[in-house]
This record gives C-alpha cells, structure tokens and sequence, in this order.
C-alpha cells in the first residue's frame, strides 16, 4: 500500500512538474539505480546464505569436503534429506527430525485453535460490547503484550507444573497461547473497532444475542484478519524455539529443538549435508502455508475491494 | 399500532445533559418527525427509544408497557438506520431473514414474510445478491424491508435519506409514505431535512439543544411557529425576521422597524395586550410578499427598497431587497424575476393577518 501511494505521489509530481522534463528525469534515473543496487545488495545478503544452505544440502559428503561451498553438486542426491528426515540422530534417539514435526503440529493445532477463538471473542467483546473497565483491561492487555517470556519463565513452569502439563505438548500448546493472547486480543479488538457502529445496532435490534451475532455477523466478516493472525500465529509457534525447550518433555519437544539438538550434539564428524537438510525441513512448514495462505490472503483483500 | 411516549426523559454523558426533562408522546399510526439541526438530541432520543442507550431518568412507554428497561428487541421496534447497516457477507435474503430465525419464528412464517416484504417493496430480482451489488436506493429498500418484515408495530428511521441523491430521495420519500398508509405503523422519523419533514409527517417536534421547541402538525409548525428558532428553522428561504417595537396610532397598533418603515398589526391575535415601545421580532414569509410594484388591497405594510439580486430555484424565484444592514426576501413570479434588475428600487407590499410577532428578549410568539 505503502509502495502504491509513493507512485501515485511521483506522478502527481510529473504532472505539475512539468516544463523541467529533462532535469526530472536524470534525477529520477539517478534515483532508481540506487534503489536497485540497494534492492540487489539486500537480495543477494539473504540469497547467497540459501543458495549455499541449499546446494550444500543436495551434495555428497566427499565434495563438501573439497571446500568449494559455491559450486554446484556434481552429483545430485536427496539421501541426506531422507537421514535428516528419519534417522539422524538427535540425542539418544535416532528416528530423525519426522518426530518433532509430528510434535510441532500436535503443538500448532492446539495453540492455534486455543489462542485464535479466544482471542477473538474477547476482542470482539471489547470493541462492541460494553464491558466493564474495557479500558483498564486494554491497557493492561497492552502491557502484557510487552513483556518478554524470560522474564515470566519460572512462575509459568511453577503453574504449567501445578496444572499437570507441564514437559507435555497440551503444556507448550497452553504457554503458547498464553503468550499469544494480548497481541492477538489486541488485534481483532482494533479490527473489530472498525466495523459501522450501525451494523452492531441493526443486529441488536435483530437479535441481542452475544453468540448469535458473533457466529452469523462478525465471524462471516473476519476472514482476512483471521488470515493474518492465521500467519503470525503458525510462524510464530513453529519458529518458537525457547518455549519448546523449555517446557517440552523429552519426546515431546518440537521440530525447532530436535534440530538444534541434531546440530549441535553429535558424534564424529559434522555431517553439514544433513544439518543443512534438516534447517530446510524445518524452515519449509511455514513458508508452505506462507505462500498457501497469503494466496487466500490477497484474494480475500481483492474481494473485499471490489465487494466492499 | 400502540402510542409511544416519553416521560421526563433525561439523558447526560458524563456531566453533559443532552437531554433534559424531555416529554414527548405520539399516538398509533402517527408519523413523526424529530427535526432539528446537527446535534439537537434528535438521534440520541431514538437511540433511548430503540434502547441502543440507557436513559439516565424517566419513562418511555410504548403501548401499555413500560419498555425503558428492555433489551432492544424485545421492545417491538424496527430500525432503518442512515448508512443502511446491511450485513456485508449476508445476502439480501440473509438480511431480511437474520432477525426473524434470531426470534426463532418458524421457516415458513420466515419464508411468508421474507416473500412478502420483497414483493412489496419490489426488491424480488435481487434476493440473492450481497448489499455491496446493489445500488443505493436498492440498499434502502432493503434496508426498509429487514424493518417490516418483522411486523413491528413502531417503525423507527434515522435519517434514511440522507445519503442518497435529490431524485432517489423524493422517491423513497413517497415509498416511505406510500407503506405508511398501507400498514399504518407508528412511525418515529429522525431527519435534518424540512421538507422531508413537512412532506411526510402527521406531526413534526422540532428539536434544538435537546429541547422540543415545538410539536404540533406540519401546517401548525409552518404556519404559527411558537419561537424564533421555529420561525427561523422552518421555510426556504427563511422566514424574514426584523426587529421592530410596538407604537400604538389612532387607536390601532403597529410595528415600527428600525428602517422607519411600519407595518400595520391590528389584526394580530396577541395573547397580551401588547405594551407601547415593546421591542419585538416580525416574522414575514417570503411568499405572502405581493408581487413587485402591484398595489395590494388592505396592505399591512408596503416597503420600497431597491434590490440586491434575485435568485431563481425552477418553479420558484426569490427577490433580496436590501434592508438597513441585512435582506428582506420575498417570493417573486419566476417570469417577473428575469425583468428585474439589481439597483432597482422596488415596492413590495405584506399583507394583513400574515405577520408572526416574537418577543426580541424571550424569543417566544406574542
């Protein structure tokens, strides 16, 4: 949106400047090659990591050895794609990075469902109910948003332990959420703030009813910020390496962790195939629904333009 | 169709009174227009009707109930709201059904009554559209139609006009209408527009900083405006309000303006005898002004003043005479108006029995 407004501001431009068309011009030139070298510079600094993470990882041990990260594979092969996925060893147990996947979505789908429905039914209370100290409770909300977990560690696994999840997936899943609520409640509450006063009265009128309204008027109405949290949320928890360490069990522990422990603690040599394989496989979840998603999040905004 | 009515109503923000010992009641089938400019209390008053807020003190009574504590729907009312609030993602159809499957009615009532609104207000081709397709006009209508369907004995509207253009909203101004007579509901109709107000309602209150300034029918409210705020509210153009003072001559009495002229006010029915030197406001319409130059029998008052400009609204044409430091205009033929030229001194003359009379310190009809 932003890009789009600053074209539209350079073409107002062209047109009242319009006689010193030369000199214009040459500035804007000027102006463009920069931004480009800029934009190529900032590609290049995240492309050439990939590239190399990326080759490194389809090559044999032997050529990787030969030191030349830059070159291509002169034999393309996935078998260390496959060990990372099923038998590198992280720890003791040696049944590779597929356990904590299946852990990271036993996390994910709970910690999404929890934080999401939650979140959003207090936002949507908040910003068009009257509720009592909304305020104070926003406020408060706005705090918590910014306290970091480190801080809050011991007392969560005091209480995680007191609830009996504590070194299960439901406990991670549970912090998760926790940590999620204020930014998250805070986030459909300044979406819902949006939406005409009138349609909240006309619905009143109509029905009165908290959960009637909410399930027929305000969800149908939410799809493209569910979208957004929908992102957040996942890359969010998938990325998290910390909670997961920290308050999951030894074979409940997510992708995240398996991978850290498959890195760092292993015998012999550093297989760098494999680790580089493995980083992938665990970066790969979330960029899939990245670009599943966002492709339903640009349609959404789309129809929303044209269908107001 | 019950009768609805306000009792000592009072409604603050805070330390803000708004409204203020407010009574107010309007009986079955009636239509009522709450007029008054931005910010008069005529909108909060239909929110506290329609329970979209809580009154701070009194009544408010519709039928026999005593509704001031009841959740909005349970109060009998349908809304029409000024920017339509349709549900986006509900199709026309969904709008019109939401309420009604809310009340729990059963499907076929729902399908009855859907069908019904639909074929009545003509908006059958576009039962399965989303409010985003649909045109302004069609919105109200449908918007209209999510109201009636559910057979609400009051029918509340909040400026549904506004937002549409001239022609659309004489239209559904005579659709409005044309549904009042047919179902008869009582209508509470909240509108800035005069003519609106004076086309469509039984009775208009015209409000002003949270007080009814007066209530009473359209040709009332026209005609024997209670105050200067109604005079000067009511009519386009505007009433001409000039201040003047009472002089009493060979037994009739008169008003004396400060231009000099006078004007001739025996045949006004004063609620007092009006004191000598009294300082008061005539109010004269534009249009009761005879036509320019032409002698009128039994003239209250004739003012020779040269004109300003004349200003020609189709049908209509209005003359501006310059007067002391303001304007006096008056209605003019529209075919008269074109021969006349600014600089122009012209005779208009008032007649008797026309004039409203306000007194200058309180504002309130002599």
């Amino acid at each position: 949106m932003t890009d789009l407004s600053v074209t539209e501001a350079a073409a107002g431009a062209t047109v009242v400047r319009r006689h010193p068309r030369v000199r214009r011009r040459r500035g804007l030139n000027g102006r463009s090659i920069a931004v480009l070298v800029f934009l190529t510079m900032c590609a290049l600094f995240f492309c050439v990591p990939l590239y190399v993470v990326l080759t490194t990882s389809l090559k044999t041990m032997e050529e990787i050895r030969q030191g030349q990260i830059f070159a291509l594979p002169e034999t393309w092969t996935l078998e260390a794609w496959s060990f990372a996925w099923n038998e590198a060893c992280s720890g003791i147990t040696c049944e590779g990075l597929k356990v904590g996947f299946w852990n990271s979505v036993r996390i994910l789908v709970p910690s999404l469902i929890l934080s999401i429905s939650l979140a959003m039914v207090t936002g949507y209370a908040l910003a068009l109910w009257e509720v009592k100290w909304a305020g104070t409770f926003l406020f408060l909300l706005f705090l918590c948003a910014f306290v970091p977990l480190q801080i809050i560690m011991f007392p969560l696994i005091a209480i995680t332990r007191t609830m009996g999840v504590y070194g299960t997936i439901m406990g991670v899943a549970v912090v998760h959420s926790v940590m999620a609520m204020p930014v998250l409640t805070l986030i459909f509450r300044n979406f819902y703030k949006d939406i005409p006063r009138e349609i909240m009265n006309a619905a009143i009128m109509d029905s009165g009813s908290f959960w009637k309204i909410f399930a027929h008027i305000i969800l149908p109405m939410s799809g493209n910020i569910l979208i957004v949290v929908l992102i957040l949320q996942i890359t969010n928890v998938w990325n998290d390496y910390l909670v997961g360490v920290t308050f999951g069990g030894f074979n409940t522990q997510p992708m995240t962790v398996n991978l850290a422990n498959m890195v760092t603690v292993s015998t012999g040599t550093a297989t760098y195939n494999v680790d580089m394989a493995a980083a992938l496989l665990t970066a790969i979840p979330p960029l899939v629904i990245y670009f599943l998603v966002g492709k339903f999040f640009v349609a959404g905004i789309t129809a929303g333009a044209i269908k107001g | 169709m019950p009768r609805v009515s306000f009792e000592n109503i009072v409604k603050s923000y805070g330390g803000l009174t708004v409204l203020d010992d407010l009574n107010l009641s309007v009986e079955h089938g009636e239509f009522l227009v709450l007029l008054g400019p931005s910010g008069c209390g005529k909108t909060t008053l239909l929110n506290l009707l329609a329970g979209l807020a809580d009154v701070t003190d009194g009544r408010i009574v519709i039928g026999e109930r005593d509704v001031t504590d009841l959740d909005p729907k349970d109060r009998g009312l349908a809304m029409v709201f000024q920017s339509y609030a349709l549900y986006p993602t509900k199709s026309v159809r969904g709008n019109l059904k939401f309420g009604l499957s809310a009340a729990k009615l059963p499907r076929e009532e729902i399908a009855r009554r859907v069908d019904w609104a639909a074929k009545l207000l003509q908006i059958e081709p576009l039962m399965d559209r989303r409010p985003s397709q649909l045109s302004g006009g069609q919105r109200q209508r449908v918007a209209i139609g999510r109201a009636l369907v559910k057979h609400a004995d009051v029918l509340l509207f909040d400026e549904p006009l506004s937002n549409l253009d001239a022609k659309l909203r004489t239209e559904m101004r005579l659709e409005i209408m044309r549904l009042h007579d047919e179902l008869n509901p009582t209508v509470v109709y909240v509108t800035h527009d005069q003519i609106e107000a004076m086309t469509m309602a039984t009775k208009i209150a015209v409000m002003n900083g949270g007080v009814i300034q007066q209530f009473g029918t359209p040709d009332e409210v026209y005609e024997t405006p209670a105050n200067l705020f109604v005079a000067g509210f009511i009519g386009a153009p505007a009433m001409n309000l000039k201040e003047a003072r009472i002089a009493k001559a060979d037994g009739g009495v008169e008003g004396v303006f400060a231009t000099g002229a006078r004007i001739a006010l025996d045949d006004y029915a004063f609620a007092r005898a009006p004191q000598e030197g009294a300082p008061i406001v005539v109010g004269m319409r534009p249009e009761h002004f005879g036509a320019p130059n032409a002698t009128l029998d039994g003239a209250a008052g004739r003012f020779v003043l040269p004109l300003q400009h004349t200003e020609r609204t189709g049908s209509d044409a209005t003359g501006y005479l310059h007067w002391g430091e303001g304007l006096l205009s008056h209605r003019v033929e529209p075919g008269d108006a074109a021969r006349l030229r600014p600089g122009q001194t012209i005779s208009v003359a008032f007649p008797r029995g026309k004039a409203n009379l306000f007194d200058a310190a309180s504002g309130e009809r002599l």
